[in-house]
């Protein structure tokens, strides 16, 4: 039963590595911009969520701080790129890179600033209750964990191919210029893809937040994250869902049967081993750029 | 009244002055052809019509209004569709789909509804699937439908930008070169479209091509351009036959100047 509650704890833990990945993708393949903030967008959708729901704060129900939240997040994403990126169209990657990457320390000492840096716990109704199946027990947070993500899975699959959004936004992400044409907005819909991205990192939060406390440096979570993203497959959705599996799977047994201190090195051994034999990852979409 | 009219258009790239106070205008219903060597500012033009550049001076009007204020992804909302000389495709898709990005649109649903695929956005699917059928009829794309674009032959691909423009049932198409790289046979498929997508379905045609004998095949005016200016505006023997078209073409040889 060891193995079963390992690997159960493990995927609940890869799944919350595999939604902050999913969002590392989404805005990667629409605008070609690495976010190295999506970690800090997690930490932050968590604590507005505590802000907004803990009795010391706010005191609002959980079921309405989330939903809450989330808008909150995908303003954020939205102005982000709508005020901040869309001037530095033109510019090189790198310097996006570079962007996000002080936008992380930034969103880290706001949260700092005023949530503390002490570890919080989040006020949620899934803390602490216990889902029994048979002999195994498991945790109601691990549980709804795993729920969650498979039905944001499958909420984004319909959305990607049924609606004129999704469309748009697939569509702009292969062919900008070939998408102006067809009448799509493409930077509204970059625009929109941030939103979406710090929608998806609330609930990655959330559930994170679930598990047990948090403090403003939970986001470089964000690190191994995209180590997910870049063994799924850099541009594969499922990819990243699938990676952040695989790393959440591998932590707890190099813990439990690796060495002592070893665990926490064991997913960038697998990102390094990766790299070097199968370097477009799991699920790749190989699209060799025309010159 | 004319359906595109240009008006003193001038662009500069730096000191290079590549549309130099041009006017012309585009009547419903025919097809217009822009020639004129290498450099000449043809597709310049074509990149200002489809608001891809702002122009320094001039205005340009579609339906009697001025299009310098709308953005380029609105130019397909006002019913202008393009091609691209170098093919413009979303190649990690299939012929069908990226038929059916051009019904974008024309998509009039919310994404609630379009999630829970109710009636109404059943109807709207069955709606624009109809409309894309109509277009792989008429271009020949059967075999093609499922196929995704990555792989496919460069005239079939051709075809299909062809086809994607024409699924936004556009007022105003606008063909960058239909028949560069193409084979003897598929430039004559090219014409025959041309002459049906302008008589039958009344679409108004404006296009940049090389290919004199398309060219005159399938065009109502030629306007010939050289350094940026207009040198002749008539029918297609009145512009080859015009003395300031044949001095322009003078010294890269007639066919090389126009091939």
């Amino acid at each position: 039963m060891d193995i079963v509650q390992l690997l159960v704890s493990g995927i609940a833990n890869g799944c919350v590595y595999g939604l902050i990945a999913l969002g590392f993708v989404l805005i990667y393949k629409a605008t070609e911009a690495v976010n190295f903030a999506q970690g800090d967008f997690m930490m932050l959708g968590a604590f507005i969520t505590l802000g907004l729901t803990n009795q010391a704060y706010a005191g609002m129900p959980f079921w309405l701080s989330v939903p809450l939240a989330m808008a909150m997040m995908g303003a954020f994403g939205y102005a982000l790129d709508a005020l901040v990126l869309r001037r530095m169209f033109g510019q090189s990657q790198v310097a996006v890179v570079i962007l996000t990457i002080a936008l992380g320390f930034v969103l880290r000492f706001a949260a700092g600033a005023i949530w503390g840096h002490q570890p919080i716990a989040l006020e949620s109704p899934l803390a602490g209750r216990d889902v029994r199946l048979g002999p195994v027990v498991l945790g109601a947070d691990e549980v709804a964990i795993v729920a969650v993500t498979l039905a944001l899975t499958a909420v984004l699959f319909v959305f990607f191919n049924r609606t004129r959004l999704g469309v748009a936004m697939q569509a702009a992400s292969q062919n900008q210029l070939a998408a102006y044409y067809m009448g799509i907005p493409v930077k509204r819909i970059h625009s929109l893809v941030w939103a979406l991205a710090g929608v998806v990192a609330t609930i990655a939060g959330v559930l994170f937040a679930s598990k047990g406390s948090i403090d403003p440096n939970t986001g470089l979570l964000g690190i191994k994250a995209f180590a997910a993203a870049v063994i799924g497959g850099m541009g594969s959705l499922p990819g990243a869902l699938l990676g952040g599996i695989i790393i959440g799977v591998i932590e707890p047994f190099a813990a439990r049967y690796g060495a002592p201190g070893y665990s926490q090195i064991a997913p960038y051994l697998l990102l390094f081993l990766m790299l070097v034999f199968r370097p477009h990852g799991l699920l790749a979409q190989v699209h060799s750029k025309k010159v | 009244m004319s359906l595109l009219e240009v008006k003193d258009v001038t662009l500069r790239f730096g000191g290079v002055t590549a549309v130099d106070n041009v006017s012309f205008s585009v009547l419903p219903g025919e097809v217009f052809a822009l020639v004129g060597p290498n450099g000449a500012g043809k597709s310049t033009l074509f990149n200002l019509v489809s608001r891809f550049y702002d122009p320094a001076a001039g205005d340009i009007l579609f339906e009697g209004a001025s299009i310098l204020r709308n953005p380029a992804h609105a130019i397909a909302t006002l019913g202008i569709a393009r091609t691209f000389q170098n093919i413009e495709l979303f190649e990690q898709a299939t012929v069908l789909q990226n038929l059916l990005v051009g019904r974008h649109r024309h998509r009039r649903s919310n994404p609630i509804a379009e999630m829970l695929f109710t009636p109404f956005v059943r109807a709207e699917e069955r709606r624009h699937r109809e409309a894309v059928e109509k277009v792989i009829d008429f271009l020949d794309l059967q075999a093609w439908r499922d196929k995704r674009i990555a792989g496919l032959p460069y005239g079939v691909r051709k075809v299909v930008e062809l086809g994607r423009a024409l699924a936004t049932e556009p007022k105003l198409l606008l063909l960058d070169e239909p028949a560069s790289g193409l084979s003897v046979e598929e430039t004559r498929d090219m014409g025959f479209w041309i002459e049906d997508i302008a008589g039958q379905m009344g679409i108004t045609v404006l296009m940049v091509e090389h290919d004199m004998g398309l060219v005159s095949q399938v065009s109502s005016r030629v306007m010939a351009l050289a350094d940026g200016r207009r040198l002749a505006l008539g029918t297609a023997r009145e512009v080859q036959t015009d003395p300031a078209v044949i001095e322009a073409y003078i010294g890269t040889g007639h066919k090389d100047g126009a091939g």
